[in-house]
């Protein structure tokens, strides 16, 4: 028990410290693929110490809803890196939030953002929780139908469980999670505020959604959402890993395999960032009114693989 | 016979509560006593009514007959674990909203007040005694009782004219809704010609008739729930009551329908067959998504609650569908799993549902609108308000640790292990149903956003809201129980399913096995699934903890103050934000297929542009509206017979003779 909590709080902070990283690597790989010059792989761990040193500028009539709101999402993202198995699976906080919990959780954190958002009344703020609650109505239900894919499979909604079925059992190929990955690579992009859905480094007024919903916040209030996105990337990287290459990942109590599960969990999130640049690299953002029909496609991939599931797999 | 204790309680506290609606009656010029001693006297009758539940749950249950009603037709009356059940709800939150209700209504005339006293609490002993009612004449007595009770309560400002239009449109349609109860019941009957529930439990109906029972009885309490199509009055009525009203209406009465429908489906019929559940499914679906679908485009705070209220009742109504599915294809167990997600979220609607609408009262009262348009900023005006109301609002939006996420929980891990069911079309039902029902999830998490967002952040959009006041003491502590109750409801799930036992227990003779212990929430299997919301809790406690700790310790506390920064504009006013309209109109337009808009654009160079867009529902103008124009057209040509003249009047009178001595002997 003991290992395992020790464990549990080795791979929670071990996530936590090594999302900047992640989103380091995919700004350098987008960066070369644009024929830029990259920034440093650390340059996201300079932004968020610069921005902790800052004095926060806060608008005359934030509520405490506005200072408490990062907190609260930073807070929601580690508890999510907490459930998701990186490197070992079946950890002891685990049983407390299963996947559906999960899908809870991030939906608790943009929440609070969109409400933060909304606290300061600028124009900007409520466009971007209204276009983010828009965004996420549709990815919402398609994370959780690929979720209750994965789930049908496993017959379980426990993420150990659904990883150990995945991962360790005999080797079967399942059509029904092909379905799933598509849907789910799309919600991952909506959800990160990535292209097609959203650009991550714009500022223009027409097209941002998760940036519009940021623009009061500064310093300490902002470093930490930065953070919290860094690691709902990574979060959601882990998840693609967990559900669709959970290969490597380290049994419960199976401590030799750990250095193991550590390289593999790299050399993933390598490749998966080397990926996602890719991708952001050669497609182009859509108008707001397409993303609805993008997601609405993912969320018919998602069921499309229930149904397949239900049709071929039973 | 012994009487049964708990059952004697509760006849004690409806009569109690009669006993108050006549006092208040006496006190027409003496309003402050309605509020400072009646009303807190009928408060304490509903925390004793939720305790008798309890007992009903845990006690033995109990009947007795009683010397009142016609003469061969005496009251019957039993109290079981599903009523008890739904005494609980009831008392639960009737507390917490009479408690409101004190400080609500301290400002009201004294006359309108002891009217609303006498309406009030004969709606509560109305409600108790339809929970209670063991035989079809004492629940129809008691439906009625509660359906005109309410009726005076919807239309408490019956001067104002749109307010008396939605009680008459609720009225009529919980008309309709009861003649097809009375139906219902004479088809339960089975030719025994005796109406006591015991001998209906014991009828023999053939599938037929059963079928139209249930079909009956889903017309008739769908009618109750606001199930769509039959969901038109609930939008005009809710917002038109006062605040506590709307807030037991929602709350309570659309659940005593609920009782109604398991009561008729699982106690006195002795078949349940699968279609029906496909049938209640459908419609709870339908019913979930198109009040979500709308609430996300009203302006009105009180009328997006109530379409929240129509989904609500659909996600209950889906858990009642897949309860009569399982059930009748043999898979007790999962029966068990929906029909406790289905209890557990009629309970939590209870509460959030009447936070919610208890909170919209305070704004209201204090600000004096219900338009969505003209408020904003209240959270620091009203922090009380705000924050509790940030409790319901989160709770009913699904998400963790709150109770609203648990019930919803319940249910889709019910979707997860369905495969395998006798009918192969129930197959691919399931998963497209579990799409809808988390689509439905997504959705109320905007409309609440927008809720609260629009009404209690950003800058105030008026004047006079600069002056507005937050609630009173009475006003908190009725809010502070509700929020109480949607936390634990949200902390605890796994006592609270162990305190559903015995209703499960009673209606499929199965109950949900917990694999966890009072802190883990396992269904089924601890391998399948687990939830620990305490656990949960306590860890997002400490992660807040340590994070501000750790960012005050490292760094600094430094805070500057500022203008807020709108990307170099010069000027900001509160018009720049979203409106009710602006923040609904992506879901507009992604749905415009379900609502006829009608826009209203101002002139470019008008000084004070006003912008309105309402969507209206299509079903209304349908469904009812072509009823409502036959009706005049019939009346219309009816009215032609009348011209006055009293020679035609004769020769009517005359006819009538005639043809009545031709056809009668």
């Amino acid at each position: 028990m003991t290992t395992g909590i020790l464990l549990q709080v080795l791979q929670t902070l071990l996530a936590i410290l090594l999302a900047p990283l992640l989103m380091g690597w995919v700004n350098q790989c987008r960066a070369w693929l644009q024929g830029r010059s990259a920034p440093p792989i650390t340059q996201p761990y300079r932004v968020i110490r610069k921005l902790f040193h800052k004095d926060a500028v806060i608008a005359h009539d934030a509520s405490p809803l506005f200072r408490f709101a990062p907190y609260m999402i930073f807070a929601c993202m580690a508890l999510a890196a907490g459930i998701v198995p990186t490197i070992v699976n079946d950890l002891p906080f685990s049983p407390a939030a299963d996947v559906i919990a999960l899908v809870g959780i991030f939906a608790l954190a943009r929440v609070f953002l969109a409400l933060a958002a909304m606290d300061i009344g600028t124009s900007f703020g409520t466009l971007g929780a209204r276009r983010e609650m828009l965004i996420s109505f549709l990815a919402e239900p398609a994370l959780l139908m690929v979720f209750f894919t994965a789930s049908l499979i496993s017959q379980s909604t426990e993420l150990p469980v659904i990883v150990e079925t995945l991962a360790h059992k005999q080797f079967v190929i399942y059509p029904s999670l092909a379905f799933a990955a598509v849907a789910f690579w799309m919600v991952s992009t909506a959800e990160n505020a990535r292209i097609p859905v959203d650009n991550p480094t714009t500022h223009l007024e027409l097209t941002m959604i998760h940036e519009a919903m940021i623009l009061e916040y500064s310093a300490r209030h902002l470093a930490l959402i930065e953070w919290a996105v860094a690691l709902k990337l990574f979060v959601y990287s882990a998840l693609g890993i967990a559900l669709f290459l959970p290969w490597g990942i380290a049994q419960a109590g199976d401590l030799a395999a750990l250095p193991l599960a550590v390289l593999a969990l790299l050399g993933k999130l390598l490749a998966g960032g080397a990926g996602l640049a890719f991708l952001e690299t050669i497609s182009a953002k859509m108008r707001l009114f397409r993303a609805p029909e993008f997601l609405g496609t993912a969320f018919l991939l998602a069921v499309l693989g229930m149904l397949t599931h239900f049709i071929l797999e039973v | 016979m012994p009487e049964p204790i708990p059952l004697q309680w509760a006849w004690g506290i409806v009569l109690y509560w009669l006993l108050l609606a006549g006092a208040s009656l006496l006190l027409q010029r003496r309003g402050h006593l309605v509020t400072s001693l009646v009303m807190p006297l009928g408060a304490l009758g509903a925390l004793a009514i939720a305790a008798v539940g309890v007992a009903g749950l845990v006690l033995p249950g109990g009947h007795f007959v009683l010397p009142i009603g016609l003469p061969d037709l005496p009251f019957h009356l039993r109290l079981d674990a599903l009523s008890g059940f739904f005494l609980v709800l009831l008392g639960g939150a009737a507390f917490g909203v009479t408690v409101y209700a004190v400080g609500y209504f301290r400002t009201m005339a004294a006359g309108p007040l002891a009217l609303l006293s006498l309406w009030y609490h004969l709606f509560l002993a109305g409600m108790v005694l339809v929970l209670l009612a063991d035989d079809a004449y004492a629940f129809m007595v008691a439906w009625e009782l509660m359906a005109l009770s309410s009726y005076f309560l919807v239309t408490t400002d019956h001067k104002i004219s749109d307010i008396r239009r939605a009680g008459f449109l609720y009225l009529l349609i919980a008309h309709v809704g009861a003649v097809s109860l009375l139906l219902c019941f004479g088809v339960l009957q089975g030719g025994h010609g005796a109406y006591t529930f015991d001998y209906m439990r014991s009828a023999e109906l053939t599938p037929f008739w059963a079928s139209v029972a249930f079909l009956l009885a889903l017309f008739g309490f769908g009618a109750k729930a606001g199930l769509v199509p039959m969901h038109v009055w609930l939008p005009e009525a809710h917002p038109a009551a006062p605040s506590p009203v709307s807030a037991l209406m929602s709350g309570v009465m659309l659940k005593t329908a609920i009782y109604g429908l398991l009561r008729v489906t699982f106690d006195l019929l002795n078949v349940q067959i699968a279609w029906w559940g496909t049938l209640a499914l459908a419609l709870g679906l339908l019913t979930a998504l198109y009040g979500v679908i709308f609430a996300a485009v009203q302006s009105d705070m009180k009328r997006l609650l109530a379409w929240s209220s129509i989904e609500n009742i659909g996600i209950i109504l889906a858990g009642f569908g897949l309860t009569v599915i399982f059930f009748a294809d043999g898979k007790g167990a999962l029966a068990a799993l929906t029909m406790t997600a289905l209890l557990y979220h009629a309970l939590n609607h209870a509460f959030f549902k009447g936070l919610l609408f208890v909170g919209t009262g305070s704004v209201l009262h204090s600000t004096g609108v219900r338009h969505m348009g003209a408020l904003g900023g209240l959270i620091r005006r009203m922090p009380w308000t705000a924050w509790l109301t940030l409790v319901g609002a989160l709770a009913i939006a699904g998400m963790p640790p709150l109770n609203g996420f648990v019930s919803e929980w319940l249910l889709l891990q019910a979707f997860l292990l369905t495969p395998g069911l006798a009918h192969n079309y129930l197959n691919m039902v399931i998963p497209v149903a579990a799409a809808a029902i988390a689509m439905a999830a997504a959705l109320a998490a905007y409309v609440m956003v927008k809720f609260f967002g629009v009404v209690f952040l950003g800058q105030p959009r008026a004047e006079n809201l600069k002056h507005a006041h937050d609630a009173g003491w009475p006003e908190r502590l009725g809010m502070l129980w509700l929020a109480a109750a949607c936390v634990l409801l949200g902390l605890f799930p796994a006592m609270v399913i162990d305190a559903l036992a015995p209703v499960t227990r009673l209606l499929i003779s199965q109950t949900l096995v917990n694999d966890g212990n009072w802190l883990f929430l396992a269904p089924v299997s601890a391998e399948r699934a687990s939830y620990a919301p305490l656990v949960f809790l306590l860890v997002v406690l400490a992660v807040l903890l340590v994070t501000f700790l750790a960012v005050r310790r490292v760094y600094h506390g430094r805070i500057r103050r500022a203008d807020p920064w709108d990307c170099g504009y010069a000027e900001q006013d509160a018009r720049m934000q979203d409106s009710a309209e602006g923040f609904g109109q992506p879901i507009r337009q992604v749905f415009d297929v379900f609502m006829r808009v009608e826009r209203e654009m101002p002139d470019p160079f008008d000084r004070k542009p006003h912008y309105r867009g309402d969507s209206r529902d299509k079903i209304w103008l349908l469904l009812y509206q072509p009823i409502a124009d036959l009706a005049t057209w019939l009346s219309a040509q009816a009215g032609r017979l009348q011209h006055g003249r009293i020679q035609w009047y004769l020769v009517y009178s005359f006819a009538t003779l005639i043809f009545l001595l031709v056809f009668t002997r």
